[in-house]
């Protein structure tokens, strides 16, 4: 890193905006992944001319930029992994524009996900995508890897509620795509760039849709005995005609670990839970929430609670949100994954899972949205022993193999990265990475904005410029 | 891990820092990453150093240091976390471990080495310290220092408007003495009356045990307690936080109390928490496990026993600011909210962000002054919002800094904690 860059930096931002100590730098080599790639200087914009600046220096002097926000992604998205500039967007993070009547914010990329809707649900309002890391993750993070969360499955994903981006190119050059309200003319390059895991350009204003409270949500949750009865519950409610605003699904292993943690009283000898919220109109939701319990008992479950108010609601969710907590209790460590399969194939999948984490001699809880088949295995492993960590690597790989046997795919939600870019091939051909490469060089010839990410390095863009650290050392301790 | 060896009490294990899995879901509920959105100022950031500091990759040096220090304590970060990581434990033992390794500069030494060890922990110096300081405040010292230039020039203007006001009366006279229940008994508890807030606090003190007494609780005040420790503890001046645990054990035992109650958050988190100053294999650990499970906030205790006094309807429109160790330090939320409902007449409102300390912890606004005055900026902000006359919390220094934000920022809101609020409403009987 050139002693003249730190100095031009510093005298663009203020030093009280660039970090280059070693001492301060190691705090940005860690996510929320198992991941690590540490930058040579992390810088602070506050607006987007401060962004524009930064591109064309670190054009200048040919250094890798890569964007960041809270640093909760699972999947290294935001981590250096060609070394170089990170420029972590917290500091730009105004709310610029509420325009409640219209159902529509325009916000710096640093905004935190949940502060959007705490801005705005007095008017009875909130914006939709919820990833589980919503109260710390930012929304520029939310739109470089099109987060979702547990109530993707009614409302969809980030991009369905972006409506405009303002974006800086890798040469620094300030363009806008999409428009605040309605579709625009020519290509949807706002989908283009939602999702695009900062490859393509670094976004600093985002236009988003907010969407209006349900008048009435009705939470259940559903004990069985056997997973094809639980799964079956969800193919089943799906044919109805019911789209549960959430449906999420615990295993019976998971479950007991969260009731030692939490003594709620959850049965110890289930083999699944589900947990399905309906929203909507009063009437509606009444209605739905009963269809929902006799699908439920249709398919053998052996109890069903339902939620009197907001304080039973959050008993019932209390389980979901208590198992990362719970299982953290057995393990030093775990290792979340992020598979998709075809809902109708949950139990086989879930029979899988189990049978390769026995053969690499590990427990493996499953919390899963099995509204729309995405899985979250959780490895639990110890890394102070190394070889667990690589078993811990291999399992997964074998796991999102298998989903990917199924018809599923790689990822759910938590993005490729540098995390499952190996693993991209499964899924596209030569051809397919042709065509990826030739979008990703319109915009990042380059590639020197975030390098080594989502294409497997052998296929990768242009010059490979991913330094050889030690990646495969897991982030703890 | 490499643990050091000379620091006396519970040791936090490979485990305890192992369950951070570094996902960031504490980083907007910490107050110093909200004000700076630096990793190094975030719980994860914070962990992630000791960790370093731990293997020796990262010096114990001013850097890890500064960033130790700028933590608040206030835990909102365990609140926050899914994987349950024990911060509070963590950060203490930090503490702990710079305060043997670490020289500060001259002059922190001496007056940490005053306050810490050589006045909180003595009653009869607290009192003769207070007496100094009422007479600066009522000879019209204080009157000419702020009239003049000097505190300005001293760089102290801020911090001695944070200074508390000495009260006219000691509540270290009550030390000792044993008031019944009115009506029929209902419970026997024992009361904790801190260090500082018998010379500054003495008004809330009397308040609570008015409504202690009022709602059928005989109040034993045992003569030989003392300061608690908590801020020797959070501090890392572990071993006066241990003798005065020690001292404080002894003086609370053998009472058959229901209950030993504090109003004093900050204290509670701490008494609540006397097992972690000591290991599981010391002598002392069992005792400080009981004590620990007799500890009941005063809010805390009430909400359950039920409130029996007849209250005086009152027009008021209040808001409730929680304090950090009450909420994230004892996991109490609902309590102090339902006692303040429980009164006739009253208009409760949700403050925004109330669960985001307002930059007291304990002796932080006098350490990290600035940070303190910003969070407190944001507070005030907030408060103004919801239109409350009167800002409700449950922790002395909450109470002072808030009075101050209320002062500074101008907003005439009325600051009180919850027992102060319930004995203004108590009928006569």
């Amino acid at each position: 890193m050139p002693a003249s860059l730190l100095r031009e930096l510093n005298s663009l931002l203020g030093p009280s905006n660039v970090l280059h100590k070693i001492e301060d730098l190691v705090l940005y080599e860690y996510d929320g992944s198992v991941e690590k790639a540490r930058p040579d200087l992390v810088v602070f914009p506050h607006t987007t001319e401060d962004v524009s600046r930064i591109l064309k220096l670190a054009t200048k002097y040919n250094v890798p930029i890569v964007g960041r926000g809270s640093g909760t992604g699972l999947s290294g998205g935001a981590l250096a992994r060609g070394g170089g500039t990170m420029i972590v967007f917290a500091r730009m993070n105004r709310i610029l524009e509420l325009d409640l009547e219209n159902a529509r914010a325009v916000v710096q990329p640093g905004v935190v996900n949940l502060d959007i809707t705490r801005a705005v649900e007095h008017a009875g309002l909130y914006f939709a995508p919820d990833p589980s890391s919503q109260k710390s993750c930012t929304i520029g993070g939310n739109v470089a890897e099109n987060a979702g969360g547990p109530h993707t499955l009614a409302y969809g994903v980030t991009v369905n509620h972006v409506t405009a981006l303002e974006l800086v190119l890798p040469d620094g050059e300030i363009v806008r795509v999409g428009s605040k309200h309605g579709d625009t003319p020519g290509y949807d390059l706002c989908g283009l760039f939602v999702g695009s895991e900062g490859t393509l350009a670094l976004v600093t204003e985002i236009t988003v849709k907010l969407t209006r409270k349900a008048e009435a949500v009705k939470t259940l949750l559903a004990i069985f005995d056997a997973v094809d009865d639980a799964s079956n519950t969800v193919a089943e409610i799906t044919a109805r005609g019911i789209t549960p605003a959430a449906c999420e699904m615990v295993d019976g292993w998971t479950l007991c670990a969260i009731e030692d943690y939490i003594h709620a009283g959850f049965p110890r000898d289930s083999a699944a839970i589900l947990l399905v919220e309906v929203e909507g109109l009063r009437e509606a939701v009444e209605a739905q929430a009963a269809a929902v319990e006799d699908v439920c008992r249709t398919h053998h479950a052996r109890e069903v609670r339902i939620a009197r108010d907001d304080r039973e609601r959050d008993l019932l969710w209390k389980g979901r949100k208590n198992a990362f907590g719970a299982l953290g209790r057995l393990a030093p460590s775990n290792y979340v994954l992020d598979g998709v399969i075809p809902r109708s194939k949950l139990p086989q999948a879930l029979q899988q899972i189990q049978s390769i984490g026995k053969k690499y001699g590990f427990s493996i809880g499953n919390i899963f949205h099995a509204g729309d088949g995405n899985l979250h295995p959780i490895v639990l492993y110890d890394p102070r022993d190394p070889q667990q960590f690589e078993n811990a690597i291999a399992a997964s790989r074998e796991i999102i193999r298998y989903c990917v046997e199924l018809g599923g795919a790689l990822t759910g939600e938590h993005g490729v990265g540098m995390e499952k870019n190996e693993l991209m091939p499964l899924l596209f051909s030569d051809a397919d990475f042709d065509l990826m490469r030739r979008v990703h060089d319109a915009f990042n010839p380059d590639s020197s904005l975030n390098p080594g990410k989502i294409f497997p390095l052998s296929k990768g863009c242009g010059e490979i410029r991913v330094r050889k650290q030690a990646e495969t050392l897991p982030a703890h301790v | 891990m490499r643990t050091p060896a000379n620091i006396p009490g519970a040791v936090p294990v490979y485990e305890d820092f192992a369950r951070c899995v570094h996902c960031g879901l504490c980083l907007n509920n910490c107050p110093t990453y909200r004000l700076w959105h630096l990793e190094g100022d975030s719980p994860r950031g914070r962990i992630r150093q000791m960790i370093l500091v731990g293997n020796g990759e990262l010096p114990l040096a001013e850097g890890f240091v500064g960033h130790i220090d700028k933590c608040l304590d206030c835990r909102a970060c365990e609140t926050a976390c899914p994987s349950g990581v024990e911060y509070g434990k963590l950060v203490e033992h930090a503490r702990a471990r710079i305060e043997t390794e670490y020289k500060r500069p001259l002059f922190a030494r001496f007056t940490r080495n005053i306050v810490f060890k050589r006045l909180l922990p003595y009653p009869n110096r607290i009192a003769f310290a207070a007496r100094l300081l009422r007479f600066y405040q009522r000879s019209g010292l204080q009157s000419l220092a702020r009239a003049s230039r000097i505190l300005k020039l001293l760089g102290l203007a801020e911090r001695e408007r944070l200074l508390p006001r000495i009260d006219g009366h000691f509540f270290f006279r009550e030390l000792g003495k044993t008031f019944p229940a009115q009506g029929a008994r209902r419970a026997r508890v024992a009361f904790f009356a801190g260090c500082i807030a018998n010379v500054t606090f003495t008004k809330l003190n009397e308040a609570t045990i008015r409504v202690l007494t009022a709602n059928g609780c005989e109040v034993v005040v045992p003569s030989a307690q003392l300061c608690c420790g908590a801020l020797a503890a959070h501090a890392g001046v572990r071993e006066t936080a241990r003798q005065l645990a020690r001292k404080n054990i002894a003086a609370f035992g053998g009472g058959h109390f229901d209950a030993i109650l504090t109003n004093a958050a900050g204290c509670g988190s701490t008494l609540k928490e006397y097992d972690h100053l000591f290991s599981p294999n010391e002598p002392e650990h069992p005792a400080a496990v009981a004590f620990g499970n007799s500890m009941r906030d005063v809010t805390e205790f009430l909400a359950t026993l039920g409130l029996v006094a007849p209250l005086k309807e009152t027009r008021l429109r209040v808001t409730y600011q929680d304090s950090c160790h009450l909420l994230h330090g004892q996991k109490v939320r609902e309590a102090p909210r339902q006692l303040l409902r429980a009164i006739p007449g009253i208009e409760f409102v949700e403050l925004p962000y109330s669960d985001i300390c307002c930059g007291s912890a304990g002796v932080y606004n006098v350490t990290q002054t600035a940070a303190s005055l910003d969070l407190l900026k944001e507070k005030m902000d907030y408060a103004k919002i919801t239109r409350a006359t009167t800002i409700v919390t449950a922790n002395p220094g909450c109470l002072l800094q808030l009075r101050a934000g209320a002062e500074i920022h101008k907003t005439g809101q009325n600051v009180v904690h919850v027992v102060e609020l319930l004995d203004s409403v108590l009928k006569q009987s």
